[in-house]
């Protein structure tokens, strides 16, 4: 895959200045040469402001008072400090409204859920789809490829209709299972699993090993590198889930942080609390910025690859 | 494609050794284990994905109200007239459809190339070897990408609010910024404004698709604006990563080659780089187009349609008419309507950009 390229190779192991790029830039002379680096570090930055100034905003925000945060919006000094918001959202004062404890917990349930059965849904399928011989192999690889063009949007109404036939709307397996797996992870997976030398599987059915063992203690340990990123992205994919949810419920026992935050600014208005709602929007960003941080080249592969299927 | 199992060792061609016998058999029990692997997924798409697809056109069908099962008698069939009321007839619901076309068509129009053209700038910037700490800033650009895209709107909810941190910066440059969220004033419309043209010339006033003219050139509102730069920004990230491996991919071969001949930097960014990255362009062109014609969860957070209906979207009508006015036959056909716009628009951008070479 040509994925990698994109992380790895940065400015180590570049060569000596040899090639006619690294020439044409020595010819120049030397105040155009402090120029360009001028120019192109002032750009970087610019654009570095515009991209973490409103997280650093958004911060500073959750730790100041409303009236504060309202009249000094640019400052990223609050004054006075307070960690009145942050008490709010952990729930640690009396006049808590706003059930961020329960988002929390719904978001995390439903995002480990759903993350586990797209890791092993996906595998299982991938691995069928790659390696193993079945009648309609190649029409059921085709309808994967096909589903993952469909617009989500013409399924909104029909996707609540199936719901609330099986008896599901409201409830948790309505939010779980129709994110439980999907196409885009098993082609993922398929991707990885073309990747693993057969001759690794051979050797272990010479061995007397039967389909589900040579699958399960001979190839997926091979794969972690695709079940890492399939992991990943399946993660930050449910635990940012917005529109799926908002139409599998309606009860606010089910909100989850995505959910909350929307009907919660809904009913807010405009103008107060804000110290609340930047607090509250940085949890929602926190696990997966820290995933993200943590992984950041897996979201990269997994980024392109997702890029290239279509 | 995995071509390790070829059907000749199966147990039709029996082997004279035990052992192989014994695995002959388990070659053909493949089938068996292969069926049983992608069955869960498979059933899960098919239920979720493949069924709502074919409902889609049927509940578009239907007069229902989405609360008893229209299986069973709770919703009544009445084939086109859906779409009828929604494109023949002079009323509110074909009006806000029009509205929402409208919108989402500057949105489009906006975003698109906008995007586009951020994210290659900051793949050819992150990707200039004379500049260091470029992974830092990769991962900067990138980061908005893959945060909560509800999260984000609140932040952009508070950045753009009337006494806001961007008001606060233009008026460092000693620009009085809008209300945002509350100007419902198209831009061609403040543009002509300058000019002088302040109201509906009378040619204007000629109504298309429940509209008057003068309504469709507004261009988008101030707030379609802010949400607009809010996606651009959260969605460049993703597209410079693309852009970034489409130009990790042209050959320093084919630069050097360029710089040999003469070329400067715009003559090799116009005539080598960009005819490169073709395919990336067209695959970030198409993806953007997709994107953009279905946005929905800013709408929800950010406006939620408001104000004067300016920033209403074909997704986001389509959810309140359904999901709040309990219309579900109608707010099925317009999000099937959407769905054939998004696909003509696909095939039309295949069609131009093809290859006229191949």
């Amino acid at each position: 895959m040509a994925t990698d390229t994109a992380t790895s190779k940065t400015n180590a192991s570049r060569p000596a200045p040899v090639g006619a790029l690294d020439r044409e830039d020595a010819r120049q002379p030397r105040w155009k040469r402090v120029g360009k680096r001028f120019g192109g570090y002032a750009v970087l930055i610019i654009f570095a402001l515009i991209y973490l100034g409103p997280f650093a905003i958004q911060a500073a925000t959750s730790f100041k008072t409303s009236p504060d945060a309202a009249s000094n919006p640019l400052s990223l000094i609050p004054h006075p400090a307070t960690t009145a918001a942050w008490q709010r959202i952990f729930g640690l004062t009396e006049s808590s409204s706003v059930p961020f404890g329960r988002w929390v917990k719904n978001t995390v349930f439903v995002a480990t859920t759903i993350t586990l059965g797209r890791v092993f849904l996906d595998s299982l399928a991938g691995y069928a789809l790659s390696r193993l011989n079945f009648p309609g192999r190649k029409a059921i690889f085709a309808l994967v490829i096909a589903v993952l063009a469909v617009p989500g949007v013409v399924l909104m109404v029909p996707k609540f209709l199936v719901l609330k036939q099986l008896g599901i709307y409201n409830s948790y397996a309505g939010m779980i299972l129709p994110l439980a797996m999907d196409a885009m992870g098993i082609f993922l997976m398929k991707q990885f699993f073309d990747q693993i030398p057969v001759e690794m599987e051979e050797a272990a059915r010479i061995d007397g090993a039967g389909v589900w063992r040579t699958y399960w203690s001979i190839i997926l340990p091979l794969t972690k590198p695709g079940l890492i990123t399939l992991t990943i992205l399946s993660f930050q994919g449910s635990w940012n889930e917005f529109t799926h949810f908002l139409i599998a419920t309606s009860d606010p026992k089910y909100e989850t942080l995505t959910v909350g935050l929307a009907r919660f600014q809904g009913s807010l208005g405009t103008g107060s609390q804000f110290p609340l709602s930047m607090g509250a929007a940085l949890l929602a960003t926190i696990p997966v910025a820290i995933v993200f941080f943590l992984f950041q080249r897996k979201f990269v592969q997994g980024q392109l690859s997702a890029g290239v299927k279509g | 494609m995995a071509t390790l199992t070829t059907p000749t060792t199966t147990a039709e061609s029996p082997r004279p050794t035990p052992r192989k016998a014994r695995h002959g058999g388990l070659r053909g029990h493949e089938s068996k284990w292969g069926l049983l692997f992608v069955a869960p997924a498979l059933l899960g798409l098919i239920v979720f994905l493949v069924v709502p697809i074919v409902l889609a056109v049927y509940v578009s069908m239907l007069k229902w109200n989405g609360q008893s099962s229209p299986f069973s008698g709770g919703g009544e069939f009445i084939g086109l007239d859906n779409y009828k009321s929604l494109l023949t007839e002079d009323q509110l619901t074909r009006q806000d459809f029009a509205l929402s076309m409208r919108n989402t068509f500057y949105f489009v129009l906006g975003v698109v190339p906008l995007q586009t053209a951020l994210a290659l700038f900051l793949a050819v910037i992150v990707n200039q070897r004379f500049l260091k700490g470029r992974s830092f800033f990769r991962t900067a650009f990138y980061f908005p990408s893959i945060t909560s895209s509800i999260a984000i709107s609140l932040v952009f909810i508070f950045l753009f609010q009337n006494s806001g941190a961007v008001n606060g910066v233009l008026s460092l440059v000693g620009i009085n910024g809008p209300n945002w969220f509350a100007d419902s004033r198209g831009l061609f419309h403040i543009l002509l404004g300058l000019v002088g043209v302040d109201s509906s010339p009378g040619w204007a006033d000629t109504q298309v698709f429940s509209l008057p003219l003068w309504q469709w050139i507004a261009g988008p509102s101030v707030a379609m604006t802010a949400i607009m730069m809010l996606v651009i920004w959260t969605t460049a990230g993703t597209f410079m990563l693309m852009f970034l491996a489409g130009l990790q991919n042209i050959s320093e071969d084919v630069e050097e080659a360029a710089i040999l001949d003469g070329a400067g930097p715009w003559q090799r960014f116009r005539y080598v780089t960009v005819p490169m990255l073709k395919p990336t362009l067209f695959l970030v062109l198409t993806l953007g187009l997709i994107g953009t014609w279905q946005v929905f969860d800013k709408i929800y957070v950010m406006s939620g349609g408001n104000p004067a209906k300016t920033t209403l979207t074909p997704a986001f009508l389509s959810y309140r008419v359904g999901f709040i006015d309990g219309r579900f036959g109608v707010a099925a056909a317009m999000a099937f309507c959407l769905f054939l716009l998004i696909v003509v628009l696909t095939l039309g951008q295949r069609f131009l950009l093809r290859d006229k070479d191949a």
